[in-house]
């Protein structure tokens, strides 16, 4: 049996799904950054935001949608784009469909108005708001548009969490948990993330979105797949990110030619040197959605995969790795093969 | 098989603090020191005693000086399952941990600062990497010398019981031999904050299924267990507390705050765990309810464990404990876990002992005041925002 994948979906600050994305990594050259107000200062943040979309996905007009903040559409347009045809079956009740929700900063928009009407004066902070601050309620309305039952998991952490995620989902069609699960990668831009990772990365720039891949299991012949995800190697003390990243390059298995290696380098140096290292013997073709798009968490690593499994479609590449070397606790691998082995 | 149980909470510090203080059904209620309450409705929190020096591991003075307040409260929990377990460092050890807000706190401080002092940044970095979950877990990581994998589950209040869950399935799938798993979360101001806009947070005393409840009461505190296969357990002739037989989690599409009124979810992850271990609803002898106090959760849980039980709602025992140390949301699973292997071993069922007047939609048999009991079997509800219901499934081990 097989981990295939179903679909695909992204919302990126290159626009609202799959197609824009390929358009902009083909183009190659990093999106323009714009600045985000940041209060106290006369300057501004550099960020690379989604645009609007140029028409409102009907679906934003859900009552569960209407007060949600940014995070939560990305998630939604990204995950009802992986989804394709196979929401109606959802909708029947004839899929149990799993849900695994990763963000790294969450609901930081929301999160940050009410602390400051808390600190302002609690006795007026709103009851609407305080709801969508909670690091799952992004997944709660996925889960509740799609009429889904069945589990449901938000995961935190720093980008690698998404190709746990991945993992997860692969472990929860493996014992027939459930029949197809979304793995869904989302962020929301707010001055107060771009402020704080500016501490760690200067010259990083912040961004925005979301990305889905949808799995199932099956036997047909049909690709591509998910084949591979390494173990989630942690920075720690007597473990270096360099020391984990390499673990986690020599853990993928070697590819077939042509292959692609779908990177999370953003063309900073300081940022990039681990990963760097770990791939400098690489041959294949390789892909940086970051240096184009920017730093965007579970969001970004969500949008390597996203941008590996569209290669893997509509170019002639055998398999395709994705590596993430994570900001502050992990570097994991994950390998997408064109078509499943023999 | 769980060979390491580790707890924290308003109550104490520890097994035997704690199991004393669930089996009586002492209350841990005292104003709020941490934050400023004088603008909320509420003034009361179950706040835990933190000792000021930390037990010794393998975390250098600097690592255990800058740990926040959720933090700390892992690391007891974690030190204390650690010890009682006899495990030794190894490197794929997972660790899977439940929380909301991990280091809340800190990122409060975070912000007070970028506002008031935006030119200046000192200790902001900390402030940010303390303020993220995996901070916390990785710190708990570095006290014992293991490499993970790392996973951290953030389902609103039944993260906890999500974790144990999760790390349950790992071993019972054979994707791991041993796994590290609870839950913790600290009190803050922004989630008291939260919850008291809702008019969620009770103005008097929490009293979970009481007919004139009128809210929840928030705590903290964590819980860690160490979970492992019976052949490990047997090799390493390792002291078994008690044993999780099941797990069964739904999702509640009704509304994202609100359970839906006849507890369907919670009705289906209860069903999937009873179901799973091939148990019916009468061989359950205690159930821990969410039983926050809430008037939307009990009526809506009391109809699902109504449904659940059946015929023989009458005669299953219930109690919430969050009347003894509130809400420890991310930690309430976890904690609530550790009360049921307390009241499994120790042959005693926990009082709600601030109920008056029970609420006629409980059909069920609620513990108001102390009992011992021989129990097989107790299942631990909890149930979060956004739909999040989990019930895990302990059994005596004899």
């Amino acid at each position: 049996m097989n981990i295939t994948v179903q679909g695909i979906g992204a919302v990126s600050p290159a626009g609202w799904g799959v197609e824009k994305l390929r358009e902009v990594l083909e183009k190659n050259t990093p999106l323009p950054a714009t600045e985000l107000a940041r209060p106290g200062w006369t300057g501004g943040l550099r960020v690379r935001a989604v645009p609007p979309p140029q028409t409102r996905p009907a679906i934003f007009a859900q009552p569960r949608l209407r007060r949600a903040s940014p995070i939560s559409q990305y998630a939604v347009a990204a995950a009802m784009e992986a989804l394709g045809s196979s929401v109606e079956k959802i909708n029947r009740g004839e899929v149990r469909l799993g849900i695994i929700f990763c963000v790294m900063s969450g609901c930081v928009n929301y999160s940050r108005r009410f602390y400051d009407e808390t600190l302002r004066d609690p006795a007026t902070a709103s009851p609407l708001v305080f709801p969508e601050t909670v690091f799952n309620a992004p997944a709660s309305h996925l889960a509740s548009l799609l009429g889904s039952r069945g589990r449901c998991y938000t995961m935190v952490g720093d980008p690698g969490t998404f190709l746990q995620g991945l993992a997860l989902a692969a472990q929860w069609l493996g014992e027939k948990q459930v029949d197809g699960c979304l793995v869904v990668g989302a962020e929301e831009l707010d001055w107060l993330t771009a402020d704080a990772s500016r501490l760690f990365c200067r010259d990083s720039v912040l961004s925005a979105g979301a990305g889905a891949v949808y799995l199932t299991e099956s036997s047909s012949a049909e690709g591509p797949v998910l084949s591979a995800v390494t173990d989630a190697h942690l920075f720690l003390r007597n473990q270096s990110p360099a020391c984990a990243a390499a673990k986690m390059r020599a853990q993928l298995p070697s590819l077939a030619e042509p292959s692609l290696l779908c990177d999370g380098l953003q063309q900073v140096a300081r940022a990039d040197r681990d990963e760097l290292r770990a791939w400098d013997h690489w041959q294949g073709a390789r892909l940086s959605p970051k240096a184009i798009l920017g730093e965007g968490f579970a969001a970004a690593s969500a949008w390597q995969c996203v941008a590996a499994l569209d290669a893997l479609k509509t170019r002639a590449f055998q398999g395709a790795n994705v590596s993430v070397v994570g900001c502050n606790q992990q570097a994991i691998g994950a390998q997408f093969l064109a078509k499943p082995a023999l | 098989m769980v060979t390491g149980a580790g707890v924290i909470t308003a109550l104490g510090r520890g097994w035997k603090e704690n199991s004393t203080g669930f089996r009586s059904g002492k209350t841990a209620f005292r104003p709020v020191t941490l934050f400023d309450v004088s603008k909320q409705r509420a003034k009361f929190a179950a706040e835990v005693s933190i000792p000021e020096n930390l037990p010794q591991t393998r975390l250098t003075f600097r690592q255990m000086k800058r740990m926040d307040r959720a933090s700390k409260l892992l690391l007891l929990a974690a030190v204390e399952a650690w010890g009682q377990s006899r495990w030794e460092p190894k490197e794929d050890l997972p660790i899977v941990l439940g929380t909301t807000s991990g280091g809340m706190a800190m990122g409060e401080a975070f912000y007070r600062h970028a506002l008031s002092t935006p030119s200046k940044h000192a200790r902001q970095p900390t402030r940010v990497a303390s303020y993220q979950c995996q901070r916390q877990a990785l710190d708990v990581c570095e006290a014992f010398g293991i490499h993970g994998p790392l996973t951290l589950i953030a389902n609103a209040c039944s993260s906890g019981a999500n974790a144990i869950g999760h790390a349950w399935e790992l071993v019972r799938c054979g994707a791991a031999e041993r796994v590290l798993t609870g839950g913790y979360d600290a009190l803050s101001h922004m989630v008291f904050s939260g919850f008291d806009s809702l008019q969620a947070l009770s103005t008097t005393v929490c009293r979970p299924f009481d007919a004139a409840r009128d809210g929840l009461a928030l705590g903290e505190g964590a819980a860690v267990l160490a979970l492992e296969t019976l052949e490990s357990a047997l090799q390493r002739r390792a002291e078994i507390l008690g044993e999780i037989v099941s797990y069964g989690a739904a999702t509640d599409a009704h509304h994202l705050t609100q359970p839906h009124p006849d507890g369907d979810a919670a009705l289906a992850a209860m069903q999937e765990a009873t179901h799973l271990a091939g148990l019916n609803p009468d061989q359950v002898g205690y159930v821990n309810a969410h039983g926050t106090g809430t008037h939307l959760n009990d009526s809506s849980e009391a109809a699902a464990i109504n449904r659940w039980a059946g015929d023989h709602a009458a005669k299953v025992r219930v109690s919430s404990t969050k009347s003894s140390i509130g809400h420890l949301l991310g930690a309430a699973g976890a904690v609530e876990a550790v009360v049921c292997l307390m009241s499994l071993r120790e042959g005693w069922l926990p009082p709600t002992s601030t109920i008056k007047t029970p609420d006629p939609v409980c059909q069920f048999s609620l513990v108001t005041s102390p009992e011992t009991a021989s129990v097989d079997y107790a299942l631990s509800n909890s149930f979060g925002f956004g739909g999040a219901n989990a019930s895990l499934l302990l059994r005596r081990w004899q």
